[in-house]
């Protein structure tokens, strides 16, 4: 799984390209927090490249969007495939993300 | 006709990967579903390696995992071994019911193989003298 960070003030979008999972999780995780030290408030994670998740790349997500959330941020998700939907239904962590079509919608919902 | 492939992993989360990669290859060439070859094998699949390695063998260097993908043209069958102590699945109780659902990072696994799977179950001991999952899956 490779990852990469555009950054642009307080917004962070991140593409994941191939499973987020217990392999790679920390490293994304902290890519993250990195970003969020340096004054990152809004991030959005593209997953159109990514086939599927694990519990610990859902675990992840869960801690990073709650740290985000308590400094008055937010992650939000795009690009999920019918299989990613499916699992965060499943999951029911649909309830947790805001799930945006596209990057433009994700952005534009400020 | 059944195919069986076995791989005996060390404790390295890397491994993980290219074993679920080759499990999903022999499932899609069985004839098994996208959604199973997308979502149901690679997930199930790095759920119970993954525990096996951190709970099962406590990410000790010196344990090994064993997995046997058995694929037949009705079911696939996981057995996935390690060399700890082991738990009581049946005592594992993760639910989107439970209060801190939605908060914690940790605790989904066991829920997600279960789903995702026709059945899971212990069924003891193994060649590697520890603990053993299986995981089995109909050809839908």
């Amino acid at each position: 799984m490779s990852f990469s960070l555009d950054r642009t003030d307080e917004v962070v979008l991140v593409t994941v390209n191939g499973q987020l999972v217990v392999a790679n999780r920390q490293e994304f995780k902290q890519a993250i927090l990195d970003a969020m030290e340096q004054g990152v408030r809004l991030v959005i994670i593209d997953f159109s490249g990514s086939p599927y998740i694990d519990s610990s790349g859902l675990g992840a997500l869960v801690s990073l969007s709650r740290r985000l959330r308590d400094a008055g941020g937010d992650l939000r998700l795009v690009g999920l495939n019918d299989d990613l939907r499916s699992l965060f239904e499943l999951t029911r962590l649909d309830q947790l993300f805001p799930v945006f079509a596209t990057k433009g919608d994700a952005l534009a919902d400020r | 006709m059944e195919q069986v492939r076995s791989w005996t992993l060390n404790a390295d989360l890397q491994s993980i990967g290219p074993v679920v990669d080759e499990i999903v290859t022999l499932c899609r060439g069985a004839g098994f579903s996208a959604r199973h070859c997308q979502l149901n094998v690679p997930v199930a699949v790095t759920e119970a390696i993954a525990n096996a390695m951190l709970r099962g063998n406590q990410s000790e260097a010196f344990r090994q995992v064993g997995v046997v993908a058995m694929i037949g043209v009705c079911e696939l069958v996981v057995d996935v071994s390690d060399e700890g102590d082991g738990f009581d699945l049946t005592r594992i109780d993760q639910s989107p019911n439970d209060a801190d659902w939605l908060e914690r990072e940790q605790g989904r696994g066991v829920f997600l193989m279960r789903s995702l799977m026709d059945r899971v179950e212990n069924t003891g001991a193994e060649t590697l003298g520890g603990h053993r999952l299986r995981l089995t899956l109909h050809r839908a």
